[in-house]
């Protein structure tokens, strides 16, 4: 019952999907522990940041039917404002609660601003404007090179608890060295789960279930008497605030933000793919999708470097498994997605378990 | 094929001519001459702007016609520029001795050469373009840029499996290289070569749409595309048949700017492709003379800033947009739909 309150009565509805997300769950609070060396723990917290920036994005894309390609400019607010509040200010929390709340000021101004002057139009107006706006800020932050270290981006302190150096125990435990990376680990899952756990709540509330509405037939809710501008308005500001957080989490894992990490067009294209082959319209498919994603990201680059090595005689299609391409797949699966279920993998499990 | 449109009263026939778009152009640079001071460099940068202005308008007329024709926006178009510049490296590496050789006919031929193979090659993938992802998803916004999208990954990445993921030199042949002095300003041969070029590009597409059987029907399909159907004609085909020549100018509009860029890369049909929305937003989305228009404004405006301010010449095309939009929200022409 706690649980059913927790995950505000969105229950996964399919057996399988319960063991993927209790397995996904469990693996990333584990990770320290199962899994040693900086990989394992790198991957796992880009699981947790980008779980939260998929879902935010599903909120606009899956639940309220607009397509953004701002979204990675909010990511990016967030982990430029965590990141010019700590190299300005020093590592201090009160740097971190200052570039946070200044970030989601921004963010919320930006997103309303470009909500309130183009969501009124059709969806395809709104992606090409929101485009053309992520490529000016794009450009924006590579050019200010004193405020943001341009290309280079900055790398900076974090407050002493979350220092490497910092050691809780000087002990290990259970073979774990209790240092101020396991503690930002451990504080980025938590933040992770919680926001996750926030917005399911917002997508189950009766607000939630009219964005559904407007997304269904936009006009229908209108006649119903819903001002959809500013429903619309409001999920592209939630959204956009979810994603700076989001950013915030991401900078003070990696301790450095740069255009390459949070801004560039390759991290929106990556959030697209992991929504739509997780499921849209299902906050749980962005677990999956962002949890496959990463893990195709950074280890399928290993199976295909072994198949590579075994065809290397075969000329074309050496170039097609070759590591390098695993884009490639991603793209073609989904392009597969699309078409052949839209609804991703949670819709398919969920169809399978109704049928059952 | 004009003979068998019925003759109809002039009245009917005469739409009244927007002229206050037209004139922006001369204005922009009549309005550039004391900014920039000296003349010769207004000449160069002006020409500039112009031939930059005519390939984005071969790459960007496809995209806008289809847009108006279909309602499909596709946001992979940028891949046929990719393919179009990275098929022209390769014919034209094939012919050293051509491409090398001081005379203009060898040079020229080559150059011709390349772009039919590219226009060619570019226009069957758009064929298959269309077939396989987009039309399942006609009359489904959201999906269709989706759709294309992927389509664009994935055609980035082949692209990378055939030519390799780094950027490549694309050299001018022999002939093309260098400028003609006229006075004090400097022209880069190539760029009268692109301005001719999108000149000529211009003048066949103004002569299609507006003297041909097919321009009509084509334009009746932007303006009320049931009605046409209606009237017993494929406008399915007919699309089909349009976006294949949009892809195979974009392929033409690749071979352009690969060579005004002297260099290509698989990631540059994604960046350009954001112009080309730019461009056809300032045009009015679906008109092929706003998209014209857009497009010299836009190579124009961003020659004059980069001589006068270059740090804001990185958002001029933005900042073009903006004041377009203040002005007419929907365009210079907007297309006006039933």
């Amino acid at each position: 019952m706690i649980l059913k309150r927790l995950l505000s009565g969105d229950l996964p509805r399919s057996r399988v999907l319960w063991l993927l997300l209790i397995v996904i769950f469990a693996g990333l609070l584990f990770t320290p522990f199962i899994f040693h060396g900086m990989k394992a723990l790198n991957v796992a917290a880009k699981i947790c940041v980008f779980v939260v920036l998929v879902a935010s994005f599903d909120l606009l894309l899956g639940y309220t039917g607009i397509i953004s390609f701002a979204h990675t400019v909010c990511f990016g607010i967030g982990a430029y404002g965590v990141a010019i509040a700590l190299t300005r200010f020093g590592p201090t929390w009160t740097a971190v609660a200052v570039g946070v709340i200044c970030a989601l000021l921004v963010s919320l101004v930006l997103s309303f601003l470009i909500g309130l002057f183009s969501l009124r139009v059709k969806a395809i107006f709104y992606a090409m404007i929101t485009l053309a706006v992520a490529t000016a800020i794009q450009t924006l932050a590579s050019q200010l090179s004193d405020f943001t270290g341009g290309e280079d981006g900055l790398t900076f302190k974090v407050p002493e608890l979350l220092s490497p150096g910092f050691a809780l125990w000087d002990k290990p435990f259970l073979g774990v060295d209790l240092n101020g990376r396991l503690i930002t680990y451990y504080l980025v899952f938590a933040c992770a789960v919680a926001l996750f756990l926030i917005m399911l709540r917002i997508v189950n509330s009766p607000f939630g279930r009219v964005l559904q509405a407007i997304r269904e037939n936009a006009f229908r809710a209108e006649a119903l008497g819903y001002r959809i501008v500013a429903y619309r308005t409001s999920s592209n500001v939630l959204a956009a605030l979810f994603a700076t957080l989001a950013g915030a989490l991401l900078a003070l894992w990696l301790r450095y933000s740069g255009p390459d990490t949070t801004l560039s067009f390759d991290i929106m294209l990556f959030i697209l793919l992991m929504v739509v082959i997780g499921g849209m319209g299902t906050l749980y498919g962005s677990v999956l999708g962002a949890t496959l994603f990463i893990l195709v990201e950074n280890y399928l680059q290993d199976v295909m470097k072994f198949a590579s090595e075994g065809l290397v005689k075969v000329p074309l299609l050496r170039d097609l498994v070759n590591p390098d391409r695993w884009l490639l797949w991603l793209g073609l699966l989904f392009v597969l997605s699309v078409y052949r279920f839209p609804t991703g993998i949670v819709g398919k499990l969920r169809a399978k378990a109704r049928r059952a | 094929m004009s003979s068998s449109i019925p003759t109809v009263p002039d009245e009917l026939a005469k739409v009244k001519l927007d002229r206050i778009p037209l004139l922006l152009i001369p204005a922009l640079a009549l309005v550039a001459v004391p900014l920039v001071g000296s003349l010769s460099t207004w000449i160069t940068l002006t020409f500039a702007g112009l031939a930059m202005g005519l390939i984005i308008f071969i790459m960007a007329s496809g995209l806008t016609l289809v847009f108006g024709l279909m309602d499909v926006l596709n946001f992979g178009h940028g891949i046929f520029i990719t393919l179009g510049a990275f098929l022209a490296s390769t014919v034209l590496s094939r012919m050293p001795n051509w491409t090398t050789s001081p005379a203009l006919l060898p040079n020229l031929s080559a150059m011709a050469l390349a772009i039919l193979v590219a226009m060619l090659v570019v226009g069957l993938v758009g064929l298959l373009f269309e077939r396989v992802i987009i039309r399942p998803v006609y009359g489904q916004g959201l999906k269709q840029i989706m759709i294309t999208m992927g389509g664009m990954i994935v055609g980035v990445e082949l692209i990378k499996v055939v030519w390799g993921a780094q950027s490549i030199p694309l050299l001018l042949p022999t002939a093309f290289q260098g400028s003609l002095l006229f006075g004090e300003a400097a022209v880069e041969k190539y760029r009268l070569i692109a301005v001719v070029i999108g000149v000529g590009v211009f003048a066949v597409m103004y002569w299609v749409l507006s003297r041909t059987k097919v321009g009509l029907l084509i334009r009746a399909g932007v303006h009320d595309r049931e009605m046409v159907e209606s009237l017993g004609y494929r406008v399915g085909r007919l699309f089909l048949g349009v976006f294949m020549a949009g892809a195979a100018l974009a392929g033409l509009g690749g071979v352009m700017w690969g060579l005004y860029q002297q260099s290509i890369n698989p990631a540059m049909g994604g960046a350009i492709n954001v112009l080309l929305l730019i461009v056809i937003i300032i045009g009015g989305m679906g008109s092929v003379g706003g998209c014209f228009i857009g497009a010299l404004m836009v190579g124009l405006v961003s020659n004059y800033a980069g001589f006068l301010a270059p740090k804001v010449a990185l958002f001029s095309d933005i900042l073009l947009m903006v004041i377009v939009l203040l002005w007419r929200p929907q365009g210079l022409y907007p297309v006006v739909k039933r």
